[in-house]
């Protein structure tokens, strides 16, 4: 018996545990990836918003707002990388200078620093700004962070203080108990007092499993470009257009790996977890950015992507107790990765209180364990690492410069990588410009060595993804 | 009756025309007209492939026919490839497995591993 | 700090022959650095044969070709740090590298070969459409799986792109008991040798599709099928003309990229057609005594040009060192006429070339019976014939010096079908 099962490990699931993890109770988050922050979480734009533009009142202006003002903090305990960058909404034609003044009456209203900039001034912060541009709304607060790690430093917190998460449990089932509610997954039963719902894109069909259908979460597809490094002075914050119905519309920022993102497009799709790409699509996402950037390198282009955003029916994020023992935190498309840090504070200070006693843990601990980047370190300090370790100076993924100990030191963590994708996400090794081609098979090899299984058992992402499926010559003795 | 081929005895590809009588055209060196009337008989080939190999740092030790095998034999002649297990040290060309299949070719290594 | 007359980061092909030149030249203090624990590069993988007719006048395999230089090298005084990888350059000539014994070193280089080899294209750069399931690999890295871990990666297969590493692959993955649908090519002819299409896809039925490309990867987590399609003369896929194919494999054999991460961190203007750096006579970038050679250049078919281009980098680290190239005067710049691609060396500087000076370049696209002109300052120098010419060999063309003025400013190269 749990005292709250969290269904959902996203930026949301995980953020939630990790509030949760405060207090002495006895936690399980249950996942259906192979991974925490698989979906949605990991394929966004990646950029903490100032707040400025959600409707004041609304639950996503309240957030985005409360969430941007933790996220120096809970990054730094998170060992996260975050830059506050700053952002720019940028005007294009005359009308839209009355929108961005309406917008900074916005952010007013939503507490949020803003200011307008002339066409001049805009232009000095960002070199590349569209020659059409002719006004931006600037705010200071915005920034950019790595999102794997978000997710993935957050639950490992949570489960440094005690929770429990499961991987690969799909849930098939809820059904209400005397104290709580059976949790059914593929795999097996668990009864929780409190179950929170933090299934993203799936949130509706979870919810419909305890309390009478009430909304709907549909899949928006955003589809990107991912630029490769190439220089570091091209563009220092994101880039909006106008927002529209559609959402923040077709931006151009650089990423917490010093790498560029141009997207997303915005479409319903029928499939929440169809994440295809087309050329349709992306020669529009180049068409629409071109109109506030100028000069985009798309021939740097290392990767195209796309991540489906969870688009509530009620145009809010869901946040809402069901009853004294189902909570739905779901649909939490743009802005929930800035508002995750406030979101999982709500749920678990305020929220909670009151439905299950809430006793804060002696031994808690906010941070995580430092971990070690050797490109951030000065050369005399990666010499005492590589002394110390000479793993930590055989660099295995050559584009972006990561070494082998830094693989194995992600697999020693308490929420390890699973797959190779996985070790992906946690050092960026394959996510350079040779994609993995050139350290692919090493990074497998030193993931099969290190969790003794063969090399054709290494994973890909989910189970059964696996890279190398076939022995030749009917196996082999070395293994 | 005319037969066209590309020779494949080097990288340069010439375009190949036989006829009955044997007479080969389109050829730029002299090492074309063999291959050309071996091509209509008897298709030779050169075969590449590895062995199992047991050592410290390599699982796949690369082999290679010593001469040109009749290409109808390639999948039989890999079926006994595919038996071999050598350990290492390998030198370059040490022979592993002689006379394969009777075809009077050896199969030998193309590289030194030494452990 | 260390000091060495000449760094060669890379020991595959290009390094280890301009190892092999510099101790030849008498040049002493020569350092190879090398990620792989061994020396060979990619030819390691490469274990088919084909390698060696011009170098050797032999048929070798890769691991056969590279043993012959390993072995040269081991009779030199060359040092060579294996498992090493190169982090950072200056603009000074300093190298740092870094492995697990020496951990983050700083060397001085009075000159330096980039010897780097080449990516391969894959799926981000060219953005295949729809999924991004597991399944869909570059050829080379297929090859390094099989040939030298000893694993198939799949057993249905298809494979976009005829270059030569595709068409070897179709081959390897047939034997090891893969079967292989298709290749497909976008363009209108192969991009692969001639006698890679005969001794690995006619010899085993595999069928090639020009003027066809991968429309659609489906299947989300594993790959399932692809959708295949036509595609006009503007490359522009034909509807209605779509083919599918259920298969648990892509090989993507769609060309190679030189790597210039290093040679970036200097500033070096990039060639947009060759995607190396812009060199002279001797295959020096614009930064005096910083030389690159190999696919880290541009691509080549055959390592036997590897080979000869890496003496070429080589004989021009040793002249540096002998101060016996001269800088400063005005340079002759090679221009790509009709029906031609790129040529390098990019610029030329007369007072440095000794007997002759070899333009290496591609055709844009197939020819038959056609003149290959050269041209100083629009007046033919030097016209050779060619039966065919195809963009996947390169061109080899020697000029000699007194076909060259000294006040010459282009030197140019056109295609001209009779």
């Amino acid at each position: 018996m749990y005292d709250i099962i969290v269904i959902g490990a996203g930026v949301i699931g995980s953020f939630i545990a990790r509030e949760l993890a405060k207090y002495d109770l006895n936690i399980l988050v249950l996942e259906k990836e192979n991974d925490v922050g698989n979906v949605t979480s990991m394929a966004n734009s990646a950029i903490v918003h100032s707040g400025y533009d959600p409707v004041p009142g609304t639950l996503k202006a309240k957030f985005n707002v409360l969430g941007n003002k933790l996220y120096e903090q809970t990054c730094e305990e998170l060992d996260v990388k975050f830059y506050k960058t700053g952002s720019m909404t940028v005007a294009t034609v005359e009308e839209h200078l009355k929108v961005l003044k309406d917008l900074e009456t916005r952010a007013h209203e939503n507490g949020v620093e803003v200011k307008l900039l002339t066409e001049r001034e805009a232009k000095e912060l960002a070199p590349h700004l569209n020659d059409s541009v002719i006004g931006a709304l600037f705010c200071p607060t915005a920034g950019i962070v790595d999102p794997f790690n978000l997710v993935v430093h957050a639950m490992e917190n949570a489960i440094d203080n005690g929770v429990n998460l499961k991987l690969n449990e799909e849930v098939v089932e809820i059904s209400k108990t005397s104290n709580g509610y059976n949790v059914v997954t593929k795999n097996a039963k668990y009864e929780g007092k409190i179950i929170i719902n933090a299934t993203g894109i799936n949130g509706d069909k979870i919810s419909d499993m305890v309390t009478p259908h009430h909304f709907d979460i549909t899949a928006r597809k955003g589809e990107y470009y991912v630029l490769d490094h190439f220089d570091d002075n091209f563009l220092s914050m994101p880039i909006f257009p106008l927002p529209s119905e559609k959402g923040k519309g077709i931006l151009m920022t650089p990423t917490s790996s010093h790498n560029y993102l141009v997207g997303p497009s915005s479409e319903f799709v029928d499939e929440k977890d169809d994440l295809s790409t087309d050329a349709l699509t992306l020669k529009q996402v180049k068409e629409q950015a071109s109109l506030i950037m100028k000069d985009i390198p798309f021939n740097m282009t290392i990767r195209t992507f796309a991540g489906n955003r969870p688009t509530p029916s009620t145009h809010d994020f869901v946040i809402e107790k069901v009853d004294d023992h189902f909570i739905n935190a779901v649909g939490i498309e743009s802005p929930g990765l800035v508002s995750a840090p406030a979101i999982g504070k709500y749920i678990a200070d305020e929220m909670i209180n009151g439905l299950i006693e809430l006793k804060r843990k002696e031994n808690y601990n906010p941070c995580v364990k430092k971990y070690v980047h050797m490109k951030m370190l000065s050369v005399e300090e990666r010499q005492k690492k590589i002394k110390e370790n000479p793993k930590y100076g055989h660099i295995v993924c050559k584009c972006e410069g990561v070494s082998e100990q830094e693989i194995l030191d992600v697999m020693e963590r308490s929420c390890p990588p699973h797959s190779i994708k996985a070790i992906k996400k946690r050092v960026r090794a394959g996510f350079g410009r040779c994609q993995g081609g050139m350290c692919q098979p090493l990074v497998a090899k030193i993931f099969a060595k290190h969790s003794n299984i063969k090399l054709s058992d290494v994973i890909y992402d989910e189970p059964s993804t696996n890279i190398a499926k076939y022995q030749t010559k009917a196996g082999d003795t070395n293994e | 009756m005319e037969h066209k081929l590309i020779c494949i005895v080097c990288p340069r590809g010439c375009h190949l025309t036989i006829d009955e009588n044997n007479n080969v055209s389109g050829n730029s060196c002299p090492r074309g007209v063999p291959y050309a009337i071996n091509e209509m008989t008897c298709p030779k080939r050169m075969l590449t492939s590895t062995v199992k190999i047991v050592s410290k740092f390599i699982n796949r030790l690369p082999v290679i026919t010593s001469e040109e095998i009749e290409k109808s034999k390639i999948f039989d002649v890999m079926e006994e490839i595919n038996k071999v297990e050598v350990k290492a040290p390998v030198k370059m060309h040490e022979i592993i497995i002689k006379n394969v299949l009777n075809t009077g070719v050896d199969i030998i290594s193309t590289r030194e591993i030494l452990d | 700090m260390n000091s060495y007359n000449v760094v060669i980061i890379g020991g595959g092909s290009a390094g280890l022959a301009a190892a092999k030149e510099c101790y030849d030249l008498g040049v002493k203090k020569v350092l190879i650095l090398e990620r792989d624990p061994v020396l060979g590069g990619i030819l390691n993988q490469c274990i088919h044969n084909g390698f060696g007719l011009h170098e050797f006048k032999e048929q070798l395999s890769g691991p056969e070709y590279a043993y012959r230089f390993i072995e040269m090298i081991k009779e030199t005084d060359v040092e060579v740090k294996l498992n090493t990888m190169v982090t950072d350059i200056t603009k000074d000539k300093h190298v740092i590298y870094t492995n697990e014994e020496e951990g983050y070193q700083e060397i001085e280089a009075k000159t330096i070969i980039f010897a780097m080899g080449c990516y391969e294209r894959n799926a981000g750069a060219i953005q295949l459409p729809g999924d991004r399931p597991v399944g869909v690999f570059t050829a080379g890295t297929a090859q390094k799986y099989l040939n030298i871990e000893g694993y198939l990666i799949g057993k249905k297969v298809f494979i976009l792109g005829s270059g030569d590493i595709g068409l070897i692959m179709a081959r390897r993955m047939t034997l090891e008991g893969a079967k292989v649908l298709g290749v497909a090519e976008i363009m209108p002819y192969s991009n692969g040798l001639n006698r890679n299409i005969v001794q690995c896809l006619n010899d085993f039925d595999i069928p090639l599709y020009l003027s066809h490309t991968v429309t659609k990867v489906i299947g989300k987590e594993k790959l399932e099928r692809i959708e295949l399609s036509q595609v006009d003369e503007k490359l522009v896929p034909i509807k209605g003309s779509e083919k599918y194919f259920d298969v648990d494999t892509l090989l993507l054999s769609i060309g190679l990229t030189p790597i210039t991460d290093l040679l970036s961190q200097l500033n070096l203007n990039i060639h947009p057609r060759t995607r190396g750096p812009i060199v002279n006579e001797h295959n020096e970038t614009s930064i005096p005594g910083v030389f690159v050679a190999g696919n880290g250049l541009h691509v080549h078919d055959l390592v036997d040009y590897v080979s000869r281009e890496a003496r070429l980098s080589a004989l021009g680290a040793y002249n540096y060192l002998n101060d016996r190239l001269h800088y400063g005067n005005e340079l002759i710049t090679t221009k790509n006429e009709y029906g031609v691609g790129y040529i390098v060396p990019q610029v030329i500087n007369y007072l440095n070339i000794e007997e002759k000076v070899t333009l290496k370049f591609r055709v844009t696209k197939p020819y038959k019976n056609a003149d290959i002109l050269i041209k100083a300052d629009d007046e033919v120098i030097k016209k050779i014939y060619k039966l065919n010419i195809i963009p996947s060999e390169m061109e080899n063309i020697d000029v000699s010096k007194d076909l060259i003025k000294p006040n010459t400013k282009i030197i140019s190269v056109e295609i001209k079908e009779r």
